[in-house]
């Protein structure tokens, strides 16, 4: 009997903390910077246009073969007169989102900073009716970074940290 | 009237089929019991629900790319389920880890552990019958721990945050001071929970002297983990073949007596205060430096041969055999999985117990029904 007394005393005990749960869909909990949701483009805002160059390395290294690039000659380049060093840029760009496991290879791979992992609410949130709605086409990916909701987290490798 | 040997009821064996989704299975398992009564006779477990060919999966791919693959085999201890894979790996390429990679990931296992031992409390609560109170109390203390490999990896449940050679990226700068505030919570925790069931007489009344197996047929099966611990076995791979730091660490391994659901619990909640115990050690000797080495080859690759690397996951032993022929991806991969082996001894366990008992005893085994498939 005295065990069960106890017992009742560490669930009344609970009564007086203070809650844990949140009310979600109204309440989002401020998300730490390195949350890793979807991968999606960065935007280059100098030149205005996105970093990515289609070099296919993130297609390559992806695991579970989630990305579709294409690159093309950029027409902003300083040969045809425009002010980007850019020699080649990407085309069309589809991530798969149903597919993607979220591994943060694609980011490590990029040797041009163009893609990052999602780490606003808006990446979390993408419920559709239809699975063909999570292949994330050019325009999907790059419009969180141009409207500048995304504010990248850079990886520190090896720094004294203390 | 009396039923005397002349004049028995004819009784007939009943079969119950349990699962394949049955909420107390604990995933995609099924199990056939075959009932006298209220007795069990026979079990016959069916698994292969969740198999998604991991195993072979990664030998299509390089190394980091595997180690997602891992994640999944055992989603409640991601941390412990890589490193088995990474340190695989390092072995075969020869890599160094730095020290500081070596005591970030001690304190991670370890933290997941815990995180891991709360999930068992919290469904075996459920198991015995106590629908809730001790779920979501094990939830809130698990949601802390879980909140910080948030912070550090980026990821709730699948970090991919080891890398062969040390670790993805650096922990936070705040790291010591959340781990810290995390480890003061989980104490709270498993006071409660100490509380809560092992001194309720209702729960000991429902858990004391069901589903026994001794130490030899523990053995026989192949057991590994708390579950062959509670049966008088200190087999602890972490004191026996000290891999990262256990070594320089001091802690007990909790061994139990009678080798009844009820001591596999117990060793579970001991072992947790051993877990606090190494983490604490492992924050006051965490200094700053490096943690992928120095000479971090560019592109990856093995030398021919074959390893075999076991650690010791929440659940037992999860061993990583790997055979290389060279290049930057394992010929063939085996992943030995603690819960297989245990979830064997299921039959033994709980023949001649009462149905109800049954779940009981396949709750106490801990099983991730994604470790067992793959």
């Amino acid at each position: 009997m005295k065990g069960i007394a106890k017992s009742l005393m560490v669930t009344l005990s609970t009564f007086t903390r203070k809650p844990v749960t949140r009310d979600y869909p109204n309440y989002h909990r401020p998300l730490p910077e390195r949350d890793r949701a979807f991968p999606l483009l960065l935007w280059d805002k100098e030149v205005d246009e996105p970093f990515c160059t289609g070099c296919h390395a993130c297609e390559r290294a992806c695991p579970v073969e989630c990305m579709t690039v294409l690159m093309k000659d950029n027409p902003n380049h300083k040969s045809n007169g425009g002010d980007s060093s850019r020699r080649k840029i990407i085309d069309k760009f589809w991530i798969d989102y149903a597919r993607c496991m979220r591994c943060n290879i694609c980011v490590e791979v990029c040797n041009f900073d163009a893609i990052a992992m999602n780490n606003t609410w808006q990446g979390h949130e993408t419920s559709v009716h239809d699975r063909k709605d999570l292949v994330m086409d050019l325009q999907q990916l790059l419009a969180q970074s141009h409207g500048g909701a995304i504010k990248e987290w850079v990886p520190t490798l090896g720094q004294a940290n203390e | 009237m009396v039923a005397s040997p002349q004049h028995e009821f004819e009784t007939q064996d009943l079969l119950i089929n349990v699962g394949p989704q049955h909420p107390s299975t604990h995933g995609v398992f099924r199990m056939v019991l075959t009932i006298d009564g209220e007795v069990v006779k026979d079990v016959v477990p069916y698994i292969g629900y969740l198999h998604r060919g991991a195993e072979k999966l990664c030998e299509t791919m390089d190394f980091r790319q595997g180690i997602g693959f891992m994640d999944r085999t055992e989603y409640l201890a991601a941390h412990n389920a890589e490193l088995s894979y990474v340190m695989a790996v390092e072995a075969l390429a020869g890599l160094e880890v730095p020290d500081r990679a070596q005591w970030i990931r001690t304190i991670l296992c370890e933290l997941n552990r815990l995180s891991s031992h709360f999930m068992f409390l919290g469904a075996f609560g459920i198991d015995v019958g106590v629908f809730g109170t001790p779920f979501i109390y094990a939830w809130r203390e698990r949601e802390a721990i879980i909140d910080l490999f948030e912070e550090i990896s980026g990821d709730r449940m699948m970090y991919a945050y080891f890398r062969p050679g040390g670790l993805a990226w650096d922990v936070p700068l705040n790291f010591k001071e959340r781990v810290r505030e995390v480890l003061k919570s989980t104490r709270q925790g498993i006071k409660d929970f100490d509380e809560l069931l092992t001194q309720n007489e209702i729960f000991r009344a429902r858990t004391e002297g069901i589903g026994y197996i001794s130490a030899e047929d523990a053995i026989d099966w192949g057991m590994s983990g708390p579950s062959i611990r509670a049966s008088g076995v200190a087999l602890d791979v972490r004191r026996d073949e000290p891999y990262l730091k256990y070594a320089d660490l001091d802690f007990d391994v909790i061994t139990g007596e009678n080798g009844d659901v009820f001591d596999r619990y117990y060793c579970r909640l001991m072992e947790m205060h051993e877990s606090v115990k190494i983490i604490e050690q492992c924050l006051a000797r965490l200094e700053p430096g490096l943690i992928v080495p120095d000479k971090m080859p560019r592109m990856l690759r093995a030398a021919p041969g074959e390893v075999y690397i076991r650690t010791e996951a929440p659940r037992g032993e999860y061993g990583i055999y790997m055979v290389s022929k060279g290049g930057n991806r394992p010929y063939r991969l085996k992943v030995r999985s603690a819960c297989l082996s245990n979830l064997q001894a299921l039959k033994q366990m709980s023949v001649d117990q009462y149905v109800a008992d049954a779940i009981i005893v396949l709750g106490s085994i801990d099983i991730v029904l994604s470790e067992v498939d793959r």
